[in-house]
């Protein structure tokens, strides 16, 4: 009530009050004034449930381009879009064979905006698969993995898996030739374990081939059972277990201190330049003012504060940013380039050549010599030698340089050449000679099994970098070289499989020598 | 006289509380006890008890003109049957190294997947299939023939005319 008891005055204050409203339910929410000062610019981050997972300074190392790309935010950014526009088109997409080609075909040629949504839902999946490879190729490389963020690392790992799995049940819900075949392709990789114990003959008593295929398709055949539940993996499952996943990974990152630094990282980078926003603009005297603020570690613990600063505006203006741009990235070839759409499944005759999508077609030239190696065995082998990593590697020099500081880049580009040399060889040494089964068609599978150019390679790699320890007398050496070689093997894999295999999976030099039919 | 105050225990000194630690361990076991169980319980649901898929046995009347060696594909089937002298019989046309169609062409049968190639009886001549194609068991009755998608017989194996 107001104090002057004249007439009509709460009718006025009624009217200053309502003008005012607006401002005050701004101010409400935020809690805080405008972020202008050192304590308003902190409550603006702790303040508010969305930004509070950032700290409320970073440091400047942290917002050097050349310490992340962007990288990890820019997965995180494709996810958000892939979220938003696979909601949107989960209004008209329906998960039952043939029904579903038809929605799809509606949403493409019907539904106002349909095409270019789902040309964005595409074009981002395939954007976060990139972003979230070279986010792990740049935490590798700066030595990220290593004490105390080994366990971010196997959080990375699962969300590497999780992001592949996504992508993949994402592009067999169309239900057309691309998707059935590729569901069928990838459910008999889940049954390939069979090549194993079908070799050692326990196949009817133990069968773990058969019940994974079994619990991927719900039933022997590819049909509606297998199109819900891949549905079900791709609108559910794996986006529950991508966001938990990504919450750890965010969490961890604070409470591992923060990005990796080198440890003498003042020194490289100078004294903060004029235009950023000063420390401890209020009262320089007073250091205990940050953990005033927050209590506990924090990523500016036995770092001094001197080089941090405000994490608004300076973080979130980089994260909005790339932010920006991942979605121009999407926006862009969403416009130049269509999703494609092949014809409605045909169960009787395979698309050929039937390709998987491209970041499976290392795997695919793999599988092309034997299913259970390429598609389970050696994707089983990486997965765990990546995980091992930061427990191999428990050395301390060079961590948060990009390649180990000095002599690692020489290294990485040894490995490189003998790595692409290695793959080079052994695929043009397959493909113009072929393998086992051409020249002894009666060998037994299994010795293909444990024979074959993907077990060679991989063994290759592996000797080599064992030596690579031996020389450098480091096991970080050891684990560059055999990143950069598997690396490599990857790229070339899948160049091979994407340019230089047609139908029937034969090599051409280029796709325009396939043979028309 | 001078008296030495007991030491009061601190309340971070550890303390051995047998019957609580007890308490606690058979809690938390029963705890994981039942979690395993219910997960285990939860995924038996997931695993089809009864699989939806088409009648695996089916009739075929072969056409006159059928030459030798030419392959006759049932309508929705991924089966070939053939007919020569010695009588008729029937090779599966999934792949067996991951389940294509093979296309049956002059001199056996093609992958386009990833290239494997079979013979004439579907023996494995290239590529990365580990086993020859299934022949499949062929009965005759009156002018048709009934072809059973389940049973496997061994290669070489046809039913006479
Ligand atoms: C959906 C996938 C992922 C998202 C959204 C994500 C997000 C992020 C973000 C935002 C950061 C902060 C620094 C930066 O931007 O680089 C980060 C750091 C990190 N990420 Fe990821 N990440 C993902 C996958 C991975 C993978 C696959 C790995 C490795 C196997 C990985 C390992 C790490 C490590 C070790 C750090 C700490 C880096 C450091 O201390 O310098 N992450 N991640
Ligand atoms: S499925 Fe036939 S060769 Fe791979």
């Amino acid at each position: 009530m107001s104090e002057s008891p004249r007439k009509n005055s709460a009718l006025r204050d009624f009217g200053a009050n309502l003008i005012k409203s607006p401002q005050r339910i701004l101010r409400s929410a935020m809690r805080s004034g405008s972020p202008t000062t050192d304590r308003t610019r902190s409550e603006f981050v702790f303040g508010n449930v969305f930004l509070h997972i950032h700290p409320v300074r970073t440091h400047r190392w942290s917002l050097r381009w050349a310490t992340t790309w962007g990288l990890g935010t820019a997965s995180a950014a494709a996810f958000l879009i892939a979220l938003v526009t696979g909601v949107l088109l989960m209004f008209y997409y329906k998960p039952y064979p043939e029904v579903a080609y038809d929605s799809i075909k509606d949403i493409h040629f019907v539904v106002p905006t349909g095409r270019f949504i789902r040309n964005i839902h595409r074009w981002s999946a395939n954007v976060m698969v990139v972003a979230v490879l070279l986010h792990m190729v740049r935490a590798f490389y700066t030595g990220a993995y290593r004490s105390p963020r080994e366990f971010n690392w196997l959080i990375g790992l699962g969300l590497l898996i999780v992001t592949l799995g996504l992508s993949f049940t994402g592009y067999l819900l169309p239900w057309d030739q691309l998707a059935y075949w590729a569901i069928t392709i990838g459910a008999n990789i889940a049954q390939s374990p069979r090549e194993v114990t079908d070799a050692v003959g326990i196949t009817e008593v133990f069968d773990p081939g058969g019940l994974q295929r079994q619990l991927l398709l719900g039933s022997d055949i590819v049909g509606e059972e297998a199109l819900i539940r891949f549905y079900l993996l791709h609108v559910m499952i794996l986006p529950l277990m991508l966001v938990i996943l990504m919450a750890v990974h965010f969490w961890r990152i604070r409470k591992d201190g923060g990005l990796t630094r080198p440890d003498d990282v003042d020194d490289r980078l100078g004294p903060p330049p004029p235009d950023t926003y000063p420390v401890f603009t209020e009262a320089p005297a007073k250091t205990y003012h940050l953990a005033a603020i927050v209590r506990g570690r924090t990523s500016a613990v036995g770092q001094g504060p001197e080089n941090t600063v405000p994490s608004m505006p300076h973080l979130f203006y980089a994260e909005l940013g790339v932010l920006m741009v991942t979605v121009f990235i999407c926006v862009a070839l969403a416009i130049v380039s269509d999703a494609p759409l092949k014809e409605l499944a045909n169960p009787a005759v395979p698309e050929n050549p039937a390709k998987a999508p491209w970041y499976f077609l290392g795997l695919q030239e793999m599988v092309s010599f034997s299913a259970f190696m390429g598609g389970v065995g050696i994707p089983t082998i990486v997965v765990i030698g990546l995980g091992l990593i930061p427990f191999l590697d428990r050395e301390r020099q060079g961590t948060g340089e990009s390649f180990g500081g000095p002599g690692g880049k020489k290294l990485v580009l040894e490995s490189a050449v003998i790595g692409l040399a290695l793959v080079i060889g052994l695929e043009a040494f397959a493909i113009r000679f072929g393998w086992l089964r051409e020249w002894y068609p009666e060998i037994p599978q299994w010795v293909i099994t444990a024979v074959n150019p993907g077990t060679i390679l991989a063994s290759l790699y592996a000797l080599y970098s064992l030596w690579l320890i031996r020389r450098y007398n480091s096991a970080r050496a050891g684990a560059m070289g055999l990143f950069t070689c598997f690396l490599c093997g990857f790229v070339v894999l899948t160049i091979i499989g994407s340019y230089f295999r047609g139908p029937n999976w034969d090599f051409y030099w280029s796709p325009a020598e396939w043979p028309l039919h | 006289m001078s008296t030495t105050p007991e030491p009061v225990p601190s309340r971070l000194d550890p303390e051995p509380v047998p019957r609580r630690d007890f308490l606690g361990i058979a809690s938390l076991c029963s705890t994981a006890a039942a979690l395993l169980f219910a997960g285990i319980g939860m995924l038996r649901l997931p695993k089809a008890a009864v699989l939806s898929s088409p009648s695996k046995r089916f009739r075929v009347t072969l056409p006159e003109s059928l030459a030798e060696g030419e392959a006759y594909i049932p309508p929705g089937r991924s089966i070939a049957l053939f007919r020569d002298e010695e009588g008729v019989f029937a090779i599966s046309l999934v792949c067996t190294h991951l389940g294509c169609i093979v296309s049956s062409i002059p001199d056996g049968f093609e992958c386009a997947c990833h290239g494997s190639r079979f013979d004439p009886d579907g023996g494995v001549m290239k590529g990365p299939a580990p086993t020859a194609l299934p022949w499949h068991r062929v009965t005759k009755s009156e002018d048709e023939f009934i072809v059973d998608e389940e049973e496997i017989v061994p290669m070489g194996t046809r039913v006479s005319l």
